[in-house]
């Protein structure tokens, strides 16, 4: 298998000398072309750090980020702007659309901003509709659509660009259980089908099920990993509430 | 104390968000004071003492106009303050729950406004008097006075006048203020911000339709200004084209921000190009949420335009023709009176006890004739019904004036006008008022004739020639006839002149000499049946007059136009400001999704520009034709003078419209970057 991302020792500090606070404690792991990987932890346990120096929305203390063989914490500038463009697509917790474009123009944006010519985002776009489901929506603003909706048109912006990884903060956070549960699916079928490689943080057992390998972390550090393997969804359910169970923490309080 | 602190740190964090509201305040009150300290400058000017009475009127006028631009102001400051406690709504929310007052809160705005208050007083006082040096210049220049003795001036009436005004103007803030902050609710200040905004799209249709309902009723009104101005007989008649064109503004805005986006969406190359489509629907929402805004900002900036360009022409139009108009020092005219003994102006001045031959260097004297049987109305012979339904506020009973052949031409020699020559059986006529020399022409061209005594005479120009025979601040000769010498005139001798040049060297001879016949003529002996009254125009007369009438408007008109360019571009800039604010997340998710830092700039600044220009835009169009209609109505002023002031016009908008879309450029870029 392809590797596609490798962190290699990273630290994150906040603070100065006399309060130091470590949110990132010397991480390493490496993710594959294909994989699914939830991280999980408690609110404080560094997870969501740890996806912004990946997305390099933050810079690490020290360490690397490796995204297929190159080193982006040497990025800078604009260079990190275009990695960002051009190599990642993200999901948010609040879907962060644009309120004063429909979710054709909201999808079309991320095209456009890499000089795609019209013609090509238009047949683009009607192709990943098609696959999450949103062809009836396009031409709605996002305060006509609903959670469930919004979420799939935030990801079908993500990954139209055909990025190397899909990069998703609690994507499921804002949304009711049914919605959540049509999310992912759909994260399932580009993960499979597509062989979308995607990095989803997340404090939700549910949420993790659908992942091929969830990474726990707690007080900055990797506290466990536990891989799907063959097991059906319900085993793999019961595996991560065990580890959660063991876990502690606030994490209960998400059960 | 502690409110003390908290106001002052409130200021230092935000001023990014007040640096538009200091800017505003910092310029009003520098404009405030330059004008008010017009008068303490002028006292040291060298000048007669019929200009300073002039310059005296002139400044009771500017502070006249001072009490209503300091309404402007308030409204104005009102309004960004309001602006401004409303962006603050959650701090303030979080100040009540903490279980401070209503009254404290109030209290550190009370304090804030004390504090900006005072510290724009001071610095606008100090640009101020920075300005109103070089406005010094721009006087004594108006008044064509000596700088020799210059001195820089500080007037203090103008301070404190300054002081009092804005202090009113403060206070008033302070109690709108309290007033804003004792009437909302807890709830919604915490909450203020997180309204999600619904996008309407204004149905296309309707849009296309509104926009070319605006654009004929815009059409139609520009044409009444230009075209249809000589239909218009009531005064009350302009105010048609003003509504219609204040309606018709308002349409354009209501209906443009749906048509533009229409138009550019349909264009899928341009649309999806960049940031386009994000930029385009920011500007559009933002024209849409504020169509009634938007147009009072045009109509203001085209107020400003068209009162800044008609000002400095008037000014650069009466000095330049000063010398075609008042060609000699002075002329007298005398009606004779029927029941009076006919005597000539030299003979009354005589009489006067005026040394005619000595004061005078030149003179020359003579008639003019009126027939009971030629009227405006006869002249016009056929032409009548036309110029009746045109210009129906004109005279056309009165009696036209004759003169002879050779009196004109040695009326002209003096002057330096053309001289002509006539046969025997024709006229001609001079005139110089725009309009009469309209109605004129087309009675002469269709060749009517003019009977006086037995001769039948015809005219021998298609067209009036210009001169004139009073001395005037304008183009104000309505026309007079020149006929042959040989003509029947003898009992119709109506009117007695005498042009003159004073035996003088230099201005200042001129000046004892004219007071020292303003004195003989003010002088009879007290007998009713021998006063005789003779009215006289003198070059230095019309001169000053023409001076302080053309620096009156220039002062008034600069006065406005820059008031109003403050008032249009500040608001424009506090509302851009706030949507700045509001639309950082908006900005944040651009930068999240991989868009570079320069690329977001530049759509920023599209939109601003394009937020600014609209309004302008429409602006310009409106001033072509209001220019145009104040050109019309006034006669005055010529094409070159017109490319100057609009061009002087020009330098103004750029100055304080520019600075201000400049502010508000960086003061967003400011507020969206990234913050870490």
């Amino acid at each position: 298998m392809e590797q596609i991302l490798k962190i290699e020792r990273i630290e994150k500090y906040y603070g100065n000398k006399s309060s130091l606070t470590k949110a990132i404690d010397n991480i390493s792991f490496e993710v594959d072309k294909g994989e699914f990987v939830a991280i999980m932890g408690a609110s404080g346990s560094g997870k969501t750090t740890l996806l912004n120096c990946i997305s390099t929305i933050d810079r690490v203390t020290s360490g690397h980020i490796f995204v297929s063989g190159q080193d982006i914490t040497k990025l800078k500038g604009n260079a990190l702007n275009k990695f960002r463009r051009e190599e990642l697509g993200f999901i948010f917790q609040d879907f962060n659309l644009l309120e004063t474009l429909t979710a054709y123009e909201n999808i079309a944006l991320a095209l456009s901003i890499q000089n795609v010519k019209a013609r090509e985002i238009d047949s683009r776009i009607r192709d990943v509709a098609e696959k999450l489901e949103i062809t009836e929506v396009l031409k709605k603003y996002p305060y006509q659509m609903s959670g469930g909706q919004k979420q799939r048109v935030a990801s079908a912006r993500a990954i139209i660009t055909k990025p190397k990884m899909i990069m998703a903060d609690e994507p499921t956070g804002a949304l009711d259980s049914k919605a959540a549960k049509m999310l992912l699916e759909r994260f399932g079928y580009l993960n499979q089908a597509l062989e979308a490689t995607i990095l989803m943080v997340t404090h939700d057992a549910f949420t993790a099920s659908y992942s091929s390998r969830v990474i726990f972390i707690k007080d900055g550090k990797i506290f466990n990993e536990i891989y799907r393997g063959g097991d059906s969804r319900k085993v793999y359910f019961n595996k991560i509430i065990d580890v959660v169970t063991v876990l502690g923490g606030d994490l209960n309080d998400a059960l | 104390m502690m409110l003390f602190k908290l106001s002052l740190k409130n200021i230092q964090k935000s001023i990014k968000d007040y640096a538009i509201y200091f800017f505003t305040l910092i310029l009003g009150v520098a404009v405030f004071y330059v004008f008010n300290a017009i008068e303490s400058q002028t006292v040291l000017l060298n000048v007669t003492s019929n200009t300073k009475d002039l310059i005296k009127l002139m400044t009771n006028i500017l502070s006249g106009v001072s009490v209503f631009v300091s309404f402007v102001l308030g409204f104005l400051i009102i309004y960004a303050s309001r602006f401004l406690v409303k962006r603050r709504n959650k701090e303030f929310g979080v100040y009540l729950t903490l279980g401070m007052g209503k009254r404290k809160v109030s209290m550190i705005l009370f304090f804030e406004t004390i504090l900006i208050g005072i510290i724009s007083l001071a610095v606008g006082l100090l640009l101020g008097t920075v300005l109103s040096q070089f406005m010094s210049l721009l006087v004594a220049n108006m008044f064509e006075a000596d700088m020799t003795d210059y001195a820089f001036t500080f007037s203090r009436s103008a301070m404190f006048k300054t002081f009092i005004y804005f202090g009113i103007m403060y206070v008033l803030v302070m109690i709108f203020n309290t007033r804003l902050v004792s009437k909302c609710k807890l709830i919604d200040l915490l909450h203020a911000g997180k309204k999600s905004e619904k996008v309407r799209m204004k149905n296309p249709v309707l849009c296309t339709l509104v926009f070319a309902a605006a654009c004929g009723i815009l059409g139609y009104a520009y044409w009444k200004v230009t075209g249809g101005i000589y239909r218009m007989s009531d005064e009350k008649d302009i105010f048609i084209p003003i509504i219609l064109g204040v309606i018709g503004t308002f349409l354009v805005f209501w209906s443009l921000s749906g048509l533009l986006l229409r138009i550019v969406m349909s264009m899928k190359g341009l649309y999806y190009k960049k940031l386009n489509s994000f930029t385009l629907r920011q500007i559009s929402s933002k024209i849409n949420t504020m169509v009634f805004s938007m147009t009072v900002i045009c109509l203001m900036l085209f107020f400003t335009i068209c009162i800044l360009s008609s000002a400095l022409s008037i000014k650069n139009f009466m000095n330049d023709n000063l010398r075609e108009l008042a060609p000699a020092d002075i002329q007298f005219e005398y009606a004779y009176e029927p029941e009076q003994e006919k005597l000539t102006v030299e003979e009354l001045l005589k009489q006067k006890g005026l040394n005619v031959d000595e004061v005078f260097k030149e003179k020359f004297l003579f008639d003019t004739y009126m027939f009971d049987e030629v009227t405006f109305q006869t002249t016009l012979g056929s032409s009548y019904d036309d110029a009746q339904n045109n210009y129906s506020f004109l005279g056309y009973t009165a009696r036209e004036e004759f003169m002879k052949l050779s009196d004109y031409n040695r009326l002209a020699e003096l002057y330096g006008m053309p001289e002509y020559t006539l046969e025997e059986d024709e006229y001609m006529v001079i005139a110089d008022f725009d309009s009469s020399v309209e109605i004129r022409n087309a009675a002469l061209k269709n060749g009517e004739t003019i009977r006086i005594g037995d001769v039948e005479y015809r005219p021998k120009y298609k067209k009036c020639k210009k001169g004139i025979l009073q001395l005037a601040g304008n183009h104000v000769n309505a026309g007079y006839f020149v006929i042959p010498d040989s003509a029947e005139t003898d009992g119709h001798n109506a009117r007695n002149y005498l042009v003159a040049n004073y035996n003088a060297g230099n201005e200042e001879e001129k000046i004892k000499i004219e007071a020292e016949i303003s004195e003989r003529m003010a002088w009879n002996d007290g007998d009713p049946e021998n006063s005789y009254w003779i009215s006289y125009n003198t070059m230095l007369d019309i001169k000053e007059a023409s001076i302080g009438l053309g620096a009156m408007v220039t002062f008034i008109g600069l006065y406005l136009g820059i008031i109003f360019l403050i008032s249009g571009a500040a608001i424009l800039a506090l509302k851009e400001l706030s949507e700045s604010t509001d639309n950082r997340e908006r900005y944040c998710v651009l930068r999240k999704i991989g868009t570079d830092e320069k690329v977001i700039n530049r759509a920023l600044f599209k939109q601003i520009g394009i937020f600014f220009l609209v309004p302008l835009i429409l602006a310009g169009i409106h001033s072509v034709f209001g220019i145009k209609f104040c050109n019309s109505i006034l006669e005055t002023f010529g094409k070159d003078e017109m490319l100057k002031s609009v061009g002087m016009t020009s330098v103004f908008l750029i100055a304080i419209y520019g600075g201000y879309f400049l502010i508000t450029y960086f003061c967003s870029k400011e507020i969206i970057k990234e913050r870490k």
